[in-house]
């Protein structure tokens, strides 16, 4: 597995990004729904970024072409223009209008046939996504392709087709090996993530991005099979109890010993 | 209802979330079977009571965490209805993987159940709450600590199957962690500071409190980011979900990507000079004052109750 350039392994990679509201951004709920239309601010999803990062950095050691893809309606072509100007050779997006609309499965599928197509044997990810934080993709995505899988990476190092990456254990943490073809998730990792340059954004808006739809990668979503019936806001919590000055902090903790019973 | 539950297993054996997995189960009107990796923790499951049957799945793979074989052999072993997880990082990985063996739903990190199947689930970091339903087989992970425990005192019958698979992820080293402090997601009582400790060198006083009554630390996301500090200790939307008994917040604003990972705590207290900070408006207890002022009190308080 894996293309030969000049006799020499390339570690392609496929980095899957999905868009979603800012973690800054407020979530309204209306009608029955989270109001995707008052979002005031769509980002790439954080663990997402580290993914991406790490694959630039994978390329700037040992070369091999960054593919980058998504699955989600006509906005999330801006995050792929983000991703050239950091660096992505490729870019494909997988267009669908409603996200939301389709279950993991639906949406693993789509996104495994796309790593087929760019031709990968390595896919990044993110762990889990900001906004339904499940981390579903990964593991089901290298199920589709019946390859391995580590999520909760914090650090990787590639060499031709062997990846050896840091997860997190109960009693601290381990390396593991693994070869591709393979899916490797990301935590946070503890590298800054690179800016994009002027030279890149320039570079960036004329990179074409490939645009595909399930027929295109010749994928049968068929229906969803989890039905949403409702969002809500959180419950509200009732208010507090507010006490001034630090000479207050003996009557909190009688409180907390009293009252709530928890120490 | 059919529900084969994954039990969470530790080094040391089953862990605790497992028997709340099988109250979630019973709380359906199930018996469920218990699939346990490796035979860990099989004689502890058929003591949870309300257990119909308890299954040591053994194999050459179960010797350290492979996903995919470890879900090849739980789907031979699994029954054909509702698959139960603990929502924990190793639980959700399974989950996803077994789901899409068997081409059937996945919802993860679920903190109510209804009979039909009615699933609830925090979507946004918890800034809102999703219901969904789901007709027929599906696997569903479990938030850690959403449903209590079932008791003891049951006595179901352990079988064994055999299945090995082949193993992907090999390990190469193993790291001890340098602290052997408590995580942040497993502890009754997390003590976390923000970016009002002014300094690096301060944390070390709130680490003080949190070791005076067995707490864990945590931390915000500014500081994890400014300060160096472990991103374990990270409580907040890119960090950890925590639901602690206890919740202090000392020199914490309360962003809303910080809120969204402690405001499902039981109890918090927040200790902030700003009146109007954030924090204050998901606080139990809310102290307007100065860390300064307020820790060397509060360390002397918690030295009365010892």
């Amino acid at each position: 597995m894996g293309r030969l350039e000049e006799g020499v392994l390339m570690a392609d990679i496929a980095v899957l990004l999905k868009q979603v509201p800012d973690t800054n951004a407020k979530i309204l709920v209306s009608g029955d729904r989270v109001d995707e239309s008052a979002v005031n601010k769509w980002s790439m999803s954080p663990y997402d970024e580290f993914a991406l990062e790490a694959a630039l950095q994978s390329k700037a050691s040992s070369g091999g072409v960054v593919t980058v893809i998504t699955c989600g309606p006509a906005r999330a072509a801006k995050m792929l223009t983000d991703a050239a100007a950091v660096g992505a050779d490729n870019l494909m997006h997988i267009k669908v209008d409603d996200l939301t609309a389709l279950d993991s499965l639906q949406v693993q599928s789509l996104l495994a046939a796309a790593v087929e197509k760019s031709g990968a044997g390595i896919v990044f990810c993110g762990k889990q996504a900001a906004d339904t934080n499940a981390g579903s993709t990964g593991p089901g995505v290298a199920e589709l392709l019946g390859v391995g899988c580590v999520t909760m990476i914090s650090e990787v190092s590639i060499e031709g087709d062997s990846c050896t990456a840091l997860r997190p254990t109960a009693d601290g943490a381990e390396r593991v090996v693994l070869s591709a073809p393979c899916v490797l998730a990301f935590d946070k990792t503890l590298t800054d993530l690179r800016r994009p340059n002027v030279k890149g954004i320039m570079m960036a808006k004329r990179k074409q991005i490939e645009s595909v739809t399930a027929e295109d990668l010749g994928v049968d979503i068929g229906t969803a099979q989890v039905s949403i019936s409702s969002h809500r806001p959180p419950p509200k919590k009732p208010a507090g109890q507010k006490f001034e000055g630090a000479e207050s902090v003996p009557e909190v903790v009688s409180k907390l010993r009293e009252e709530a019973k928890v120490l | 209802m059919d529900v084969t539950i994954i039990a969470e297993i530790t080094n040391d054996g089953l862990h605790s979330s497992t028997a709340q997995l099988v109250a979630a189960a019973t709380s359906l009107g199930a018996s469920p079977v218990i699939l346990c990796p490796g035979g860990i923790g099989a004689s502890d499951a058929a003591a949870i009571s309300g257990v119909a049957r308890v299954i040591s799945l053994m194999g050459d793979q179960f010797a350290s965490f492979d996903g995919g074989s470890w879900v090849a052999a739980l789907d031979a072993a699994a029954g054909d209805g509702v698959i139960f997880a603990a929502a924990t990082a190793n639980g959700r990985e399974l989950a996803a993987r077994l789901a899409t063996k068997r081409r059937i739903p996945i919802i993860q990190d679920v903190i109510g159940l209804e009979p039909g199947l009615t699933i609830t689930r925090p979507i946004y970091s918890g800034k809102a709450v999703e219901k969904s339903t789901c007709e027929g087989a599906c696997v569903i992970t479990i938030r850690v600590n959403a449903f209590e425990a079932s008791q003891s005192g049951g006595s179901a019958e352990i079988s064994t199957v055999n299945h090995s698979a082949d193993v992907a992820v090999a390990i190469k080293e193993a790291i001890q962690k340098a602290t052997e402090r408590l995580d942040v997601s497993e502890a009754e009582i997390i003590v976390s500071g923000g970016r009002g400790l002014g300094s690096i060198e301060n944390f070390s006083k709130l680490e003080a409190v949190a070791d005076q009554i067995g707490a864990a630390v945590g931390a915000s996301r500014a500081i994890v980011d400014e300060w160096g500090l472990p991103h374990s200790m990270q409580v907040g939307q890119t960090g950890k979900t925590v639901v602690p008994q206890l919740y202090f917040a000392v020199g914490i604003s309360g962003a809303i990507q910080h809120l969204a990972g402690m405001r499902s705590s039981k109890y918090i207290v927040a200790i902030n000079k700003d009146p109007d900070a954030p924090i204050f408006s998901v606080a139990d207890y809310g102290i307007v004052a100065k860390w300064e002022d307020a820790l060397p009190i509060l360390s002397s308080e918690l030295a009365k109750l010892q």
